[in-house]
């Protein structure tokens, strides 16, 4: 064991954790807001709205992450067209690459998260508001969406889980974030055991912080 | 079309061979996982604190760590673990393991994590009168549990172990990090040399909805044969 070497790299870790977090918490975010709209398209009559919102999900939970990232930080790029929009102000930037297949990979799957949840609210409470007299529209807001976020708490939970550990795949794009650093110091070094040990223990301890604060949320807006 | 043509022109057999690898890989660490299940299920479910604080600390750090950290780890640090095991038994010659052991050992440790906890649920899930009926019945502990137990478990797992293949399945493709051929390192080279990264990483994206599709498919078909007279 390479105690020193366990030393000196932790401050190193530690500041590529910083982009770690900066891309989960930007993905998490624009992903919420796609995964509601899916799930709202979901529960959609039209049947091809329906499908649409079907095949969207399906796509990006049925194809590994690191292929979504590579689709569309080296494939995009060879669009002509593309080039010369401003679109290609960000999809020339690996970062911003990351985020949006970030973002649509978890998209997909908190669009299933809500559809599910949307789908277990029992119709006597939607009922219950349509008989006194409140809108369709407010029933929404104001009844289903919240008690749709309550129940899909502890699998939005996992998907966090599940998200801070696909952010690790920015590191295959040349972003030095959490892993990307550990992989470098492991390849200067040759000591894969340490760094491991390290990085590994900061990953383990945002898992466990976002464990217990979702744990917290639960309890805090559980029924009772 | 002439980019998947076989032969020497274009890059179809290759990733058809490619695919071949990733299936390959996929099974493999699928069977190394439920090895891995095997010893750590009954280390979860003991009566012993100790056995217990080992299984839950090998799928809660392989399941809080990205895959990718652990790849790097087997990658990197595998030929030197076997050097230093063999070094005890008199061996001092470089050693080498290829890719393809080094990638299914660390899905195959990743995916056991995950099949560790769905065979810890499917267990626990069971009506625990048909422990005591089969104690009472004097059925031996190994006959209670190939006989009365797994078949029982087996319909409860079976719908949680596809999510298992279908997250080991997907995490094959980070194996192309170590070069290992597979989907994802030959649509890689394929890219790079054709300077036509968008066609073979799409190709990809549709190689990989056709095996999960066909494995969908498949599992469906066992659930079906597990759930008779259900």
């Amino acid at each position: 064991m390479d105690f020193d070497l366990m030393f000196t790299s932790f401050p190193k870790l530690l500041g590529a954790t910083v982009v770690t977090l900066k891309l989960l918490s930007v993905s998490l975010f624009f992903g919420l807001f796609i995964g509601l709209l899916f799930a709202i398209l979901r529960l959609n009559k039209n049947i091809f709205i329906n499908k649409f919102a079907y095949g969207y999900s399906y796509v990006f939970r049925g194809t590994p992450l690191l292929v979504q990232i590579f689709i569309i930080y080296f494939g995009l790029g060879q669009i002509e067209y593309l080039r010369s929009t401003f679109l290609w102000v960000i999809l020339k930037e690996p970062y911003w690459c990351a985020i949006i297949a970030f973002t649509l990979n978890t998209g997909a799957y908190t669009s299933e998260i809500l559809r599910s949840a949307f789908q277990t609210i029992k119709p006597g409470i939607i009922e219950a508001g349509k008989s006194l007299g409140i809108s369709n529209k407010i029933i929404f807001y104001k009844i289903q969406i919240p008690i749709a976020i309550r129940q899909s708490l502890p699998a939005y939970g996992n998907e966090i889980i599940l998200m801070m550990k696909g952010t690790s795949l920015a590191s295959t794009v040349t972003l030095m974030d959490l892993t990307g650093v550990a992989k470098y110091i492991i390849s200067t070094t040759f000591k894969p055991i340490e760094v491991f040990i390290v990085a590994g223990g900061i990953y383990l301890f945002m898992t466990f912080i976002i464990h217990n604060v979702i744990k917290y949320l639960e309890k805090k807006y559980s029924f009772q | 079309m002439e980019l998947l043509a076989f032969g020497k022109t274009g890059w179809g057999d290759e990733l058809f061979y490619a695919t071949l690898m990733t299936i390959a890989v996929s099974v493999t660490a699928m069977f190394i996982g439920f090895f891995f299940a095997l010893i750590f299920t009954p280390l979860k479910l003991s009566k012993f604190k100790s056995l217990n604080l080992i299984g839950n600390f090998y799928t809660t750090v392989i399941r809080g760590v990205p895959e990718l950290l652990v790849i790097y780890l087997f990658f990197f640090g595998g030929s030197g673990a076997i050097m230093y095991v063999a070094s005890i038994f008199g061996y001092f010659e470089y050693i080498e393991i290829n890719a393809f052991i080094t990638g299914s050992m660390a899905i195959g440790i990743i995916s056991g994590a995950y099949s560790t906890e769905v065979f810890r649920g499917a267990i626990q899930s069971i009506d625990k009168g048909q422990f005591e009926a089969a104690k009472v019945l004097g059925v031996g502990k190994f006959a209670q549990f190939y006989k009365i137990i797994l078949p029982q478990m087996l319909r409860l797992a079976i719908p949680n172990l596809s999510n298992v293949w279908q997250i080991t399945l997907k995490d094959t493709s980070l194996i192309s990090v170590t070069g290992l051929v597979e989907i994802m390192r030959q649509s890689y080279i394929a890219a790079g040399s054709t300077r036509d990264p968008l066609f073979f990483y799409s190709f990809a994206a549709v190689l990989y909805l056709l095996l999960t599709f066909l494995s969908m498919k498949l599992i469906n078909r066992l659930e079906a044969k597990y759930s008779r007279g259900y």
